[in-house]
C-alpha cells in the first residue's frame, strides 16, 4: 500500500510539472500585459523598463524556474490587473468557488442517485419516462444558456431569485461564507442549479443504467429466489454494487465542477476562482492565470489519488495482484 | 490670453448655476441609494495608479483635483477657486480655503505640492497628463505656483485628472508613490483612500462591490444620493437582468443588440450621447511592401488607392446597420466635444464605386490587391463587425481583405509595434483639446508624444509644421484655425479614414437622473433618484 501511495505521489509531482510548463509556455500567446499596464503614451523605453522590472524580458526558461521557485513557497506574485497579492486572492475566491462546487456535487448526487434508481426501477413508467426525456436537456444544453433560461424566469419575470452575485457573506476567520445568510442563500440556488445539472443528469443515466445491468445477473437472482423483499434486493444488493462507479464517476466529476464553475461563475457574477480567471485572461494578468491553472491542476491530481486510493480499498482483485508479487 | 479669460468665467456661471440646482434639489433631497453596474471592476483606489475609463471618475468621487469639469466637459474650479498667468510659463493657482480630507486633516499647498510630483513618479500612469510640467511651488499656505517648461496651453485640462492625495495620510502609510508592480507587497492604497471629495469609500470587495457613502463635510452640492453601491457585472445578459428585474438602478454599458428593447420597457430609459472617441481605419503608408498583403510597390503609398478607399467604404450603411444607429458618423478625426472641432471638417464625399474603380485602374491596380485587416474584437462597440462590413465594402473595387481580429491584449502590443498593414483604431481625447489627436496621431513620429501613436506611418512635413505651431498657440481662435489647418491637410491627403464616434447610451430606471457625460464618467453627485 505504502509503495503504491509513493509510486502515485511521484506520479502526481510529474504531472504538476507537465501542468506548471504547459500553462507558463500558454502565456507566450495571450498578449503583452506591459501594453495594457502602460497608457498608450508611453514610450519605447517606458514599456522594456516595466518589462524588464517584472522580469519579462529574461528568457522562457529563467521564467519559469524562479515561477516553479516561488510557486513551491506559496508566492505566485502580484495580480496585475488589482495590484494585490496572488495567493491572496486566490484564498479570498477559494470559500466561494467551493461553496458553489459542494452544492452543486450534493444536488447532483441527492437528487440523481434516488432518480437513476427510480428509472431503472419502473423502467416503463410515465415518470421515467418523462425523466429520461428531460435528463436529455440538461446533458445537452451549454450551462451559460440554462443561467440565462433561470436568470429569465427567476430573476426577471418572477422575482424570487437574484440574477447576480452572492449575496451577504459572513467572515469565520478566513473563510467567508454565504450559508448563513437569507440573501447568500437565495443567491446560491440558481447557480448552483446551473453548476449541478448536467452532473446531475450524468449521474442519473450511470446510476440506471449500472442499475439494470446488476439486476440482471445471477446473483439478484438468487437473492430473489431466496425470497428476499424487493427493498432487500434493490437497496441492500442491487445498489450498493451500483455505487462503486458511481463514486468513482462522482470523485471525478468534482474536480470538473470545480474547474468548470468558471461559465456558471461568469454568467452569475459568482466571484469565485473562475471569474476571476476569465478577467485575468482578459487582461493578461500572468500570475493569477498561472496559479490558478496550477491550483485546479492540484485539484484533479489529488482527486485523481483519492479516487486511485479509493479503488484500492475497494477492489480486492488490485490488492492480490500487489501481494502476489511476494512481498 | 483670451482664452484663459474665457476660462475664468466659468467658474462664476457654474456656481450661480449649482446654486440654484442646490435649491431644487434640497426641497426633493432625502437620501437614497444609489446601485449601479457594468462590466470591469474598478482596478485601484490609489489616483495616481490606473489611468483607466471606470476608474478615473471612481477615484474622483473621492480624490479631487484642482480643476474639473462640468457636464458639458466645459473647465469648472474644484479645489483651486480662480487661476491666473503669471508668465508665458507660469501659473498661480488659488486653493479653496476650509477643504478638508475625509481622515480629518486640513487640504493645503502641500498636498497639491505632493500630489503632482506624484504623479509625475516614474511608476505613475498619469504622466501623460504631467507632460509640459516642470515644477510645482508652494508660494503659501492656499497658493501654488505651477511652472511648465514653456508656454502649455492644455495644462488647465491636464489637471483636471491629477487628483489630489494627503500628504501626511500618505507618509503615514508608506504609499508616497503610485502602486508600483515590482513591489510583492499590496500598496495601502489599493483598497483604502482619503481624499477631499462628496463621497468615502466605505468598503471594497474587488470583483464582487464597492460601497461609497456621503462624505457629510463636504464643500460642494450634490444630488441625493448618500449611498452608492457599484457592482461590476462581467455578463451582458445577466447584466441586463439584473437592470430589468429593479436589482441595480443603472448599468453604464448596455450591449448595442439590447438597447431598443430596454427602451421599450415602461420601467426603464436610454440617456446617450456621443463620447468624444472617433473610430478610423488606418494603412501602413511607410514601408515600400507591404508586411501582410500582395507583394510588390505598397498600394496605401498611392493617394489614388486611398482616395478610392474612401469613396467605397459606406459610412452610413455602418451606423445603420452594424451601429444600429448608435454612432455619430464623421468625417473628422475629433469629436464635436474636443476643442479646435470646426463643422468644415465634416465633409464627406459620397459613396460612387465606379469613380473607385476608376481611380484604381489609374493606380494600375484594376486587378485589385491582398491585405491583413487587424482588428481588435472587445476594445471598441461592435469592433469586429465594424470590420467584416468594411472588408466586404472594399472587395468591391478589388481589395481583399484577409481579416485578423483578435482580443486587445494581443492586438495593442501588436499595432504598438507598427506590426500591421492595415488595422482598425479608436482615440478618445481625455484633455479635450485637439492637439491630443494631431499631435498623437496625425504628425510624424519624433521624439516625446509626437507620432506616439502614429502606427500608419503617415507623414507630411506641412500638416507637422501646423500641429508644432499649436503647441505654443496659446489664443483660442487662432488654435481652431490651425487645427482645421492640420485636419484639412490630412484629409486631403487621406492619411486616415475616420467613420464614426461612438455614441454611449446608459440604461436605467425611470426614476434616475443623471447628467450624461462625454468621457463616459458617471459621477453619482450628478445623480437624483425620485
Amino acid at each position: 500500500m505504502l509503495a503504491f501511495i509513493i509510486q502515485r505521489l511521484l506520479q502526481c509531482a510529474l504531472v504538476m510539472i507537465a501542468v506548471g510548463f504547459i500553462a507558463f509556455s500558454l502565456f507566450n500567446f495571450v498578449g503583452d500585459p506591459v501594453s495594457l499596464m502602460l497608457p498608450p503614451e508611453a514610450t519605447t523605453a517606458d514599456r522594456d523598463e516595466v518589462r524588464k522590472s517584472l522580469g519579462l524580458d529574461q528568457p522562457f526558461y529563467v521564467q519559469f524556474v524562479k515561477f516553479a521557485g516561488n510557486a513551491l513557497q506559496g508566492n505566485f506574485g502580484i495580480s496585475l490587473r488589482l495590484g494585490r497579492p496572488v495567493s491572496q486572492l486566490l484564498i479570498e475566491r477559494l470559500p466561494a468557488t467551493l461553496e458553489l462546487s459542494m452544492t452543486a456535487a450534493l444536488l447532483a448526487l441527492l437528487v440523481g442517485i434516488p432518480m437513476g434508481v427510480y428509472t431503472a426501477l419502473k423502467r416503463d413508467s410515465w415518470l421515467s419516462r418523462f425523466i429520461l426525456t428531460i435528463s436529455l436537456i440538461g446533458v445537452s444544453l451549454p450551462s451559460f444558456l440554462i443561467g440565462i433560461f433561470l436568470i429569465l424566469i427567476f430573476a426577471v419575470w418572477l422575482g424570487w431569485l437574484p440574477s447576480f452575485g452572492r449575496g451577504d457573506t459572513i467572515k469565520l476567520g478566513l473563510w467567508s461564507t454565504g450559508f448563513l445568510t437569507l440573501s447568500g442563500l437565495k443567491a446560491l440556488i440558481l447557480p448552483a442549479i446551473t453548476l449541478g445539472l448536467f452532473q446531475m443528469t450524468l449521474i442519473l443515466r450511470l446510476v440506471r443504467s449500472e442499475m439494470l445491468e446488476v439486476l440482471r445477473t445471477d446473483y439478484i437472482k438468487f437473492a430473489r429466489a431466496r425470497g428476499l423483499t424487493n427493498n432487500a434486493v434493490h437497496f441492500g444488493h442491487a445498489l450498493k454494487n451500483t455505487l462503486v462507479p458511481v463514486i468513482t464517476i462522482a470523485g471525478l466529476q468534482l474536480g470538473q465542477i470545480i474547474a468548470f464553475a468558471i461559465i456558471t461563475e461568469t454568467v452569475f457574477q459568482w466571484p469565485g476562482m473562475g471569474l476571476l480567471f476569465i478577467q485575468a485572461v482578459q487582461f493578461a494578468d500572468i500570475p493569477v492565470m498561472a496559479a490558478y491553472l496550477c491550483l485546479v491542476g492540484f485539484i484533479f491530481v489529488f482527486l485523481n489519488l483519492i479516487v486511485d486510493m479509493l479503488y484500492y480499498v475497494v477492489d480486492p482483485r488490485l490488492r492480490a495482484e500487489r501481494s502476489g508479487g511476494g512481498h | 490670453m483670451k482664452y484663459f479669460q474665457q476660462l475664468k468665467l466659468n467658474p462664476r456661471a457654474l456656481t450661480i448655476a449649482s446654486i440654484v440646482g442646490a435649491a431644487l434639489f434640497a426641497a426633493t433631497a432625502d437620501a437614497k441609494t444609489f446601485r449601479w453596474a457594468s462590466a470591469g471592476d474598478i482596478l485601484t483606489m490609489d489616483p495616481h495608479s490606473q489611468n483607466e475609463g471606470l476608474n478615473n471618475p471612481m477615484n474622483g468621487h473621492v480624490y479631487e483635483p484642482l480643476v474639473t469639469r462640468d457636464e458639458k466637459m466645459a473647465l469648472e474650479a474644484c479645489l483651486a477657486v480662480s487661476w491666473a498667468q503669471l508668465d508665458p510659463a507660469t501659473m498661480r493657482f488659488k486653493l479653496r480655503d476650509k477643504v478638508t480630507f475625509q481622515d480629518g486633516s486640513p487640504f493645503t499647498a502641500d498636498d497639491v505640492v505632493f500630489s503632482i510630483m506624484r504623479a509625475m513618479d516614474k511608476t505613475s500612469d498619469y504622466k501623460a497628463y504631467t507632460q509640459g510640467i516642470k515644477e510645482v511651488r508652494k508660494v503659501d499656505n492656499l497658493t501654488v505656483d505651477i511652472v511648465s517648461t514653456g508656454p502649455n496651453p492644455t495644462l488647465l485640462d491636464q489637471l483636471t485628472q491629477l487628483r489630489v492625495m494627503n500628504k501626511a495620510w500618505a507618509v503615514k502609510f508608506n504609499v508616497l508613490h503610485p502602486t508600483d508592480f515590482k513591489n510583492k507587497e499590496e500598496s495601502w492604497a489599493v483598497r483604502n483612500a482619503n481624499g477631499t471629495g462628496a463621497y468615502i469609500m466605505k468598503t471594497r470587495e474587488p470583483d464582487v462591490k464597492t460601497v461609497f457613502v456621503a462624505n457629510s463635510n463636504w464643500w460642494g452640492k450634490r444630488g441625493n444620493v448618500d449611498e452608492i453601491i457599484y457592482t461590476p457585472i462581467k455578463s451582458d445578459a445577466t447584466r441586463v437582468a439584473a437592470l430589468i428585474s429593479g436589482e441595480v438602478d443603472l448599468i453604464l454599458d448596455p450591449p448595442v443588440q439590447d438597447i431598443a428593447k430596454l427602451g421599450q420597457n415602461k420601467d426603464l430609459k436610454i440617456v446617450e450621447g456621443n463620447e468624444n472617441r472617433t473610430i478610423f481605419v488606418n494603412f501602413d503608408q511607410s514601408r515600400d511592401e507591404l508586411l501582410y498583403g500582395s507583394k510588390g510597390k505598397n498600394p496605401f503609398k498611392d493617394l489614388r488607392v486611398r482616395q478610392a478607399m474612401l469613396l467605397t467604404i459606406d459610412v452610413p450603411a455602418i451606423h445603420k446597420t452594424v451601429m444600429r444607429g448608435l454612432s455619430l458618423p464623421t468625417m473628422s478625426m475629433i469629436a464635436p466635444q474636443v476643442r479646435g472641432y470646426s463643422k468644415d471638417l465634416e465633409k464627406r464625399p459620397a459613396v460612387d464605386i465606379e469613380k473607385a474603380k476608376k481611380l484604381m485602374a489609374e493606380a494600375g491596380l484594376a486587378q485589385g490587391f491582398d491585405v491583413t485587416f487587424d482588428c481588435p474584437n472587445d476594445r471598441y462597440k461592435n469592433d469586429e463587425k465594424i470590420c467584416t462590413a468594411i472588408a466586404g465594402m472594399l472587395s468591391k473595387i478589388g481589395i481583399r481583405i484577409k481579416l485578423n481580429a483578435m482580443p486587445k491584449a494581443a492586438y495593442f502590443p501588436k499595432i504598438q509595434k507598427s506590426d500591421t498593414s492595415m488595422f482598425l483604431y479608436g482615440w478618445g481625447v481625455p484633455t479635450f483639446d485637439s492637439l491630443y489627436t494631431l499631435q498623437e496621431i496625425i504628425r510624424t513620429k519624433g521624439s516625446g508624444a509626437d507620432g506616439a501613436n502614429n502606427y500608419s506611418g503617415y507623414s507630411n512635413p506641412k500638416g507637422d509644421a501646423v500641429i508644432d505651431k499649436l503647441k505654443t498657440e496659446i489664443d483660442f481662435a487662432k488654435r481652431t484655425e490651425l487645427t482645421k489647418e492640420a485636419l484639412l491637410i490630412d484629409q486631403a491627403d487621406v492619411g486616415h479614414i475616420p467613420l464614426h464616434h461612438q455614441m454611449i447610451p446608459w440604461a436605467m430606471k425611470k426614476n434616475v437622473s443623471v447628467a450624461h457625460r462625454a468621457d463616459n464618467g458617471l459621477y453619482a453627485m450628478s445623480v437624483m433618484i425620485k
